[in-house]
């Protein structure tokens, strides 16, 4: 039995509704030169980038990783495409975007080979194997721009960000797209068991012969992947590079998106749906400060209340005290039985990573 | 069987329980035991999984409130709140997994929280001093000032007994300190124990070894399913009244298993695998190894003689440096478990948790996990799945017979079946199972083995470890016994019996019966 309040979806509707209450016309949705526009619209536009970095995260820590570096990603991805738009003969031609996207991308998925190498062949711990990348990367970014802001012209790069397939922005559909791959992926195929296999139990996984390196290397690569069509729409929005702002923190707000959405940073069991609407949470909140017009300078502390609540919620401590359940051990079962669940102490380590 | 409890001539009870019972929710853990300890003895508690043992030791601690019954303490009765305080009043626990600080001292591991302080800050000369003075009593003979860490697992568990009776200790409860020493290890635990039974402290002992309740215990008390079964004089109670007592009715499975092993296959037939000049370095010196179909070959040895080792090796879960190995008259690398799968073979760690179970998927994904690991991602169909499972957990009679349960949530037995399961699965031609018996209740003993039996009937073959070595001749067709690292025997047919076996670990050499056979005192069970 589940205890209904404790899904990840409650933070983002009690969001909602407080955004509603003061906001009457927060779900007004219109159209307007074949575009969808509103309120509802902007919390999945902004938060597209965001969402698919969390969804590559979700995949890392259910192995028992961690990736920093998916927020340096984002920045080398924009930087390199919009270098290599700016650089090019013809800075407006569709040709120009569609290599630069493509170097971008490659860029990305080799910066994850490295991630998954450190990782999964010299074992070094993904934390510090993922930093090295966080630090590096935002150098190698502005190495690329010259440490300068480079600005683009080019229409089909703007497209990625402004552009729009059946009045339904492209980032949203993308975004979706690349969650209901990963969802179908992870049920239609045994990946989703494997990487929570290799999450809880490596060795045991090993043994039983399940390719451990290579799937870990996989959902390293996958990560980077994300962070780099993540950057990719954060600079075409803007049209225009910025190696020192681009995603910077990002990478603690996909951790975040996890982590709200129920999955435990120590590995294992992961959820996808639940990681969608942590992604949709944090953006909202963003949203929710314009909404209730809070001033800038409590803004941070307001999301940092949210953000604890939402934590301190799903604790496991907190829904003992709420439930007003005395804690007992689990009695020993009569011998062939099971026992019964034992109280986990780290089951959901949430509020350790809100600081 | 007659159980009738034996008040002795001793002095009264020290410790009195009476009509303990701890329920959680609808479970009834403990129904109404009694429980009696004197001041000098060593006091076995015996029982299978889930019989109580540690439900009554945790009643006695203040770990589990008691839902009746009371517990008087040297006359007065008492009602703790939680183990500080029944340390307080002289209860100390040493468990099983020692949870000192491997990285501080000895001396400071024995006195942590209790330090000698001088000016408030604590004094490092009397640190040492007290510790050496607990060393002394325990004649244990440790530098007070090496780091925890470096001293054998043996010597961390005496460290923490130093520790538990250094405060004025009436009751030490040791529960299940011998699971991971070896014999030489437990000898000396016992040494420390005596010493303590002599100076009066009540002892309360609790292990899965029969042959160390032999060795140490003055009384024994049984449990079985919460309830209390009998208390007796350890010295006259028969070990097959024992074993019957703990676990009542499934005895006769162990029984049935004394039949003589199927005949040996024939030299004529050709080994499924054989392993030639197979080693690595600084774990098992080359050793030659063939496994016909329908045999089980055992590996007898302590703990550390390369049984182990040899296993991993054969599986390809550690790489062999030296030698080959055939399957089917054609040479295979087995470099990785992937490799050994794809050859058909199969293996349990001798390491359940951490190498064996997935804990927090359900019975159904352990089950099918190394069949699916072997098709990629290809999924196999929820359908196979089902079929898959419940087949085994029908076969293994695994309970509860619910594909959906975690694996975290069923007992140690019901795991190791669902390895097995796991194995059976991929239909293994070779299977090597290493200590697949180890830490479950005997009922579940008896079932694994009498499937092993059954899988060698049927033509698998089978690399058996274990370290009770009744267990491995009575499975075994073949025994190869290794010591030191090295294959020092092979014994087959007539010559597979205990005693044979344990002169061969003992001394290298089969000598005549009778001789080396004084530091088998406390039982060959424990490598």
């Amino acid at each position: 039995m589940r205890e209904l309040w404790r899904k990840p979806f409650w933070p983002l509707v009690v969001l909602l509704l407080l955004n509603l209450a003061l906001a009457p016309g927060f779900f007004a949705v219109r159209v307007q030169d074949g575009r969808l526009y509103g309120s509802v619209i902007d919390i999945l536009h902004n938060g597209a980038p965001v969402a698919l970095m969390a969804l590559g995260m979700t995949l890392v820590i259910a192995t028992r990783g961690i990736d920093l570096s998916v927020g340096a990603i984002v920045a080398i991805a924009g930087a390199t495409t919009c270098a290599w738009i700016a650089a090019s003969p013809d800075p407006t031609s569709p040709g120009a975007a569609l290599e630069g996207i493509g170097i971008a991308l490659g860029l990305s998925v080799a910066l994850g080979a490295w991630n998954g190498f450190l990782v999964s062949v010299l074992g070094i711990q993904p934390i510090i194997a993922t930093l090295v990348l966080m630090t590096a990367g935002r150098g190698l970014a502005q190495l690329i721009t010259d440490g300068q802001i480079v600005t683009v012209n080019n229409p089909l790069f703007s497209d990625i960000a402004g552009g729009e397939l059946l009045a339904v922005p492209l980032t949203v559909v993308v975004a979706a797209a690349v969650y209901a791959l990963v969802a179908l992926a992870t049920r239609a195929t045994a990946l989703g068991t494997l990487v929570e296999a290799v999450g809880i139990n490596p060795a045991a996984s090993r043994l039983a012969g399940v390719r451990a390196r290579v799937l870990i290397w996989t959902v390293y690569v996958f990560s980077a992947l994300c962070a780099g069509v993540a950057g990719l729409m954060i600079s075409s929005n803007i049209n225009a590079a910025d190696a020192n702002r681009a995603g910077l923190w990002l990478e603690l707000d996909a951790i975040l998106a996890v982590v709200i959405g129920g999955t435990s940073l120590a590995g294992g069991r992961f959820s996808i749906v639940g990681t969608l609407f942590g992604a949709l949470t944090i953006q909202t909140l963003n949203t929710t400060v314009l909404t209730l017009g809070i001033p800038p300078d409590v803004s941070l502390v307001f999301k940092a209340v949210v953000v604890i609540a939402v934590c301190l919620m799903q604790s496991p401590r907190t829904y003992e005290l709420l439930a007003g359940r005395r804690r007992k051990r689990p009695p020993a079962a009569p011998p062939g039985e099971a026992t019964p669940p034992e109280p986990r102490p780290v089951e959901r380590p949430v509020e350790r990573s809100t600081s | 069987m007659t159980a009738v409890p034996q008040p002795g001539p001793d002095a009264a009870p020290l410790l009195e329980m009476t009509g303990i019972s701890v329920a959680f929710g609808p479970v009834r853990a403990l129904d109404g035991v009694d429980f009696r300890l004197r001041a000098g003895e060593v006091h076995a508690l015996m029982g299978e999984n889930g019989a109580g043992k540690s439900t009554l030791i945790k009643a006695l601690t203040g770990v589990h409130p008691l839902d009746a019954g009371r517990v008087v303490l040297d006359g007065a009765e008492v009602a703790f709140s939680g183990p500080a305080q029944a340390q307080a009043a002289g209860i100390s626990t040493v468990y099983q997994e020692v949870n000192l600080c491997p990285n501080l001292s000895v001396a400071e591991n024995l006195l942590l929280g209790r330090e000698p302080r001088r000016w408030g800050r604590i004094d490092g000369r009397g640190v040492r001093k007290r510790a050496r003075e607990v060393l002394a009593r325990l004649h244990l003979d440790v530098d007070p000032a090496s780091p925890l860490g470096s001293h054998s697992i043996a010597v961390q568990q005496l460290v923490s007994i130093g520790r538990a009776v250094q405060v004025d200790c009436k009751v030490l409860i040791l529960d299940e300190p011998t699971s991971s020493l070896d014999a030489d290890e437990v000898a000396e635990l016992f040494r420390v124990v005596s010493g303590l039974r002599a100076e009066g402290v009540a002892i309360l002992f609790v292990t899965h070894f029969l042959d160390q309740v032999y060795a140490i215990s003055d009384r024994t008390t049984v449990l079985r399913n919460g309830r209390l079964v009998g208390e007796y004089r350890t010295a006259e109670l028969p070990r097959l009244q024992l074993v019957s007592a703990m676990v009542g009715r499934e005895l006769e499975a162990l029984e049935q298993l004394d039949r003589a092993p199927a005949a040996p296959a024939p030299e004529a037939v050709e080994p499924v695998v054989a392993a030639s000049g197979l080693g690595r370095r600084g774990a098992i010196e080359p050793v030659d190894l063939a496994v016909r179909p329908g045999e089980v070959v055992g590996l007898a040895g302590l703990l550390g003689s390369g049984r182990t080792e040899l296993a991993r090796l054969l599986f390809g879960a550690d790489r062999a440096d030296t030698g080959q190995i055939t399957i089917d008259g054609r040479v295979v690398p087995m470099r990785t478990p992937r490799d050994a799968i794809g050859s058909g073979v199969a293996f349990t760690s001798e390491n359940r948790g951490a190498e064996g179970v997935v804990a927090d998927l359900t019975v159904r994904d352990n089950i099918v996990l190394a069949m699916q690991a072997a098709r990629g991602l290809r999924r196999i169909p929820g359908r196979t799945q089902e079929e898959v499972a419940a087949r085994w957990i029908e076969v293994l009679d695994i309970r509860p017979p619910d594909p959906d349960a975690l694996l975290r949530n069923l007992s140690g037995g019901n795991q190791q079946k669902v390895l097995l399961a796991r194995w059976l699965a991929t239909g293994p031609r070779l299977l090597i199972l290493d200590e697949p018996t180890r830490g479950i209740d005997i009922g579940a003993k008896a079932q694994i083995q009498a499937l092993v039996a059954d899988l060698a009937g049927q033509g698998m073959a089978v690399v058996y470890i274990s370290a009770e070595l009744e267990e491995v001749v009575r499975l075994a067709d073949r025994v190869l016994v290794l010591r030191d690292r090295r294959p020092v025997a092979e014994l087959t047919g007539e010559d597979v019996e205990v005693d044979r076996v344990m002169e061969l670990i003992a001394t290298g050499h089969a000598d005549p019966p009778g001789t080396g056979g004084a530091e088998w005192e406390y039982g060959r069970a424990d490598a």
